[in-house]
């Protein structure tokens, strides 16, 4: 992701004579430090150390060792939430990167329609995740909802009630919320490319299609990369839309880590365990970061950056 | 028509227009993949809302015997009403109190940590591990922290307060907010700082003089993008709060639903209600967050 790509410092002489004394404006950087390291970097030191103990969320912490990792890490339910957090991740990118590229290659156009087109994609992202889930809960109800409503048998299925289809649900769902945003970041990395590169290609006859896979995409690998971090490493993070939508059902079918981690914590008042499963998360959530940059390659940031 | 007249501008190719050259080229055949695939996506994402807002001014007896698509046929308030008599501006006052709790603090002590970033972080070590810190604060799902948060809100003596939902959400929207406002601070020409310091204006007085109007726009953005996530956030209130007077709207929403889960145009109607303010938010800022989300992402 970009985050983890920081743009190479532009080191113009006068920028590092500029400025005095670094002491003058470090002080600046301490209210967001404290408050960071408060409630982001204690507390993942905090579930790492929890990971050891017992508590159930009101009484006293014991240390317990590695009986929390132990009871975890023989549960059959971690490689099925494990499984099910990868299916909603894999799938819900493959449904989306396509569709994203192209409605963000369509509205790089600057056309007033797609101008309009824009506002209107951009719509599902402002509801909060729970609103999405309610509204869905009741719009794909096979008694009372769409189907219903219209006739349709094939939309009176029990969408929410069968596992492959919970799951499939789900990742509708979250295609619906997120492919809006997907698209902008293509739309702006589409308008990006040197439009001297299309004009070259057209002289030399190359079709749209070639021009699609031989200028487009090579041009937007880094918003590519971007786009797919944001997506694989948000997807972690769906607790919010699953947890209103399916709660983790039917049975465990849509139990992803996030939920994994909330039930065994505040619903079987399992602190320890639900420590474990967070550490699993954050470590899930890091390496998938490294390995997104890595595929960004090492030439990533100064060619990249240099028109930005 | 009007898009015909931006087809011949747009081919015109004035010089001045930067961007221009590429999409002119691009309008002159149409892309027809990309163009189904939109139009497509346009009527998956325009059909839930639609319904949405159609079924919320449906009585109960309407809703179960009409067509979903068709209007209601004797459109009523009594929704919004019961939405309303069931503490909603309670819980809006509680989202406003989260919400510019978090953003203010939020957005200001990024901007300053990213102006100390931008201006001296190839410098001092500690603000080059402060950079650091927060770089691999976007890499971790913030999320899987919860439980310790919880724990320290209780020590703190803060649970089941606002508060408690304010101060790690704060925590929470830093790393990226200081990663898109560094990202623009970048951009200020070093030769204006060189002059505001030539004219003997200290840190603080460059901070708010001169980089605090040139980012405004990354500002804008920053704050309605926090703002966006904490008015929608669920899990922290989930957690954080139990007493029904502090209920944020995402949470009321959901107890809303459970407790009128029958009542699909009263449930509907509340989604409607939570989701206003944002919209007429979106309404007002809408060019300002997209070209922003765009810009601080694209890069």
């Amino acid at each position: 992701m970009t985050a983890l790509a920081p743009p190479a410092p532009r080191r113009s002489p006068s920028a590092t004579a500029s400025g005095g004394r670094s002491g003058s404006v470090a002080w600046m950087a301490v209210p967001a430090l404290a408050m960071f390291v408060a409630f982001g970097v204690i507390p993942l030191l905090g579930v790492l150390a929890l990971s050891f103990a017992e508590w159930d969320g009101i009484g006293q912490i014991r240390p317990a060792g590695f009986e929390s990792w132990r009871a975890v890490l023989t549960d059959p339910g971690l490689p099925h939430a494990l499984w099910v957090t990868f299916l909603v991740m894999a799938l819900s990118w493959l449904v989306q990167t396509p569709l994203s590229l192209l409605i963000g290659v369509f509205l790089a156009g600057r056309q007033r329609y797609r101008e309009i087109l824009a506002v209107i994609y951009f719509v599902p992202l402002l509801l909060s995740s729970a609103a999405i889930a309610i509204t869905y809960k009741a719009l794909l109800d096979p008694n009372f909802g769409l189907g219903a409503g219209l006739g349709i048998p094939l939309l009176t299925q029990d969408w929410l009630g069968r596992d492959a289809l919970a799951l499939g649900t789900v990742i509708f769902v979250v295609s619906w919320q997120f492919i809006p945003f997907h698209s902008l970041i293509y739309q702006g990395g589409v308008r990006q490319i040197p439009g001297t590169l299309f004009e070259a290609a057209e002289i030399d006859g190359a079709g749209r299609v070639r021009q699609f896979f031989n200028i487009t995409l090579p041009q937007l690998k880094y918003t590519i990369i971007t786009s797919s971090t944001l997506m694989v490493v948000g997807s972690l993070t769906f607790f919010d839309l699953i947890f209103v939508l399916t709660a983790g059902g039917p049975g465990d079918a849509t139990r992803v880590l996030a939920l994994d981690m909330y039930k065994r914590g505040f619903q079987a008042n399992l602190m320890g365990p639900a420590s474990a499963i967070a550490v699993i998360l954050v470590l899930v959530g890091l390496a998938l970061a490294l390995l997104l940059r890595r595929l960004g390659g090492r030439d990533g940031g100064a060619s990249q950056l240099e028109g930005a | 028509m009007s898009t015909t007249l931006t087809r011949a501008t747009a081919a015109a190719g004035h010089p001045r227009h930067v961007p221009q050259p590429n999409t002119a080229r691009r309008t002159r055949r149409p892309n027809w993949p990309a163009g189904i695939a939109s139009v497509f996506w346009l009527v998956i994402v325009v059909v839930p809302i639609y319904w949405i807002l159609i079924t919320s001014f449906k009585t109960q007896a309407n809703y179960f015997s009409t067509n979903p698509f068709v209007p209601p046929t004797e459109p009523t308030l009594d929704n919004y009403r019961l939405v309303i008599e069931n503490d909603f501006v309670g819980y809006f006052v509680n989202s406003v109190i989260v919400a510019l709790g978090t953003v203010v603090p939020a957005v200001l002590f990024s901007f300053m940590a990213a102006y100390a970033i931008v201006r001296a972080g190839n410098r001092s070590w500690f603000l080059r591990g402060t950079n650091w810190l927060f770089l691999m604060g976007l890499a971790i799902p913030l999320q899987a922290t919860i439980i310790p948060v919880y724990l320290i809100i209780i020590r703190l003596r803060m649970y089941d307060t606002l508060l408690a939902i304010i101060l790690p959400s704060i925590a929470f929207a830093i790393p990226l907010s200081v990663l898109v406002l560094a990202n623009f601070i970048r951009d200020v020409p070093k030769e204006l700082f060189e002059s505001m310091r030539m004219d003997g204006a200290t840190e603080w007085g460059t901070l708010w003089h001169l980089a605090f109007p040139l980012t405004r726009p990354a500002l804008v953005t920053v704050t309605i993008y926090n703002g966006l996530s904490v008015w929608n956030g669920f899990l922290l209130p989930l957690i954080l709060t139990q007493n029904p007077d502090r209920r944020t709207l995402p949470l009321a929403l959901w107890t809303f639903q459970g407790q009128f889960s029958i009542n699909v145009p009263a449930v509907l109607a509340s989604v409607v209600l939570t989701t206003l303010p944002i919209l007429v938010l979106y309404a007002l800022g809408r060019r300002q967050l997209l070209s922003g989300l765009t810009a601080g992402f694209g890069k």
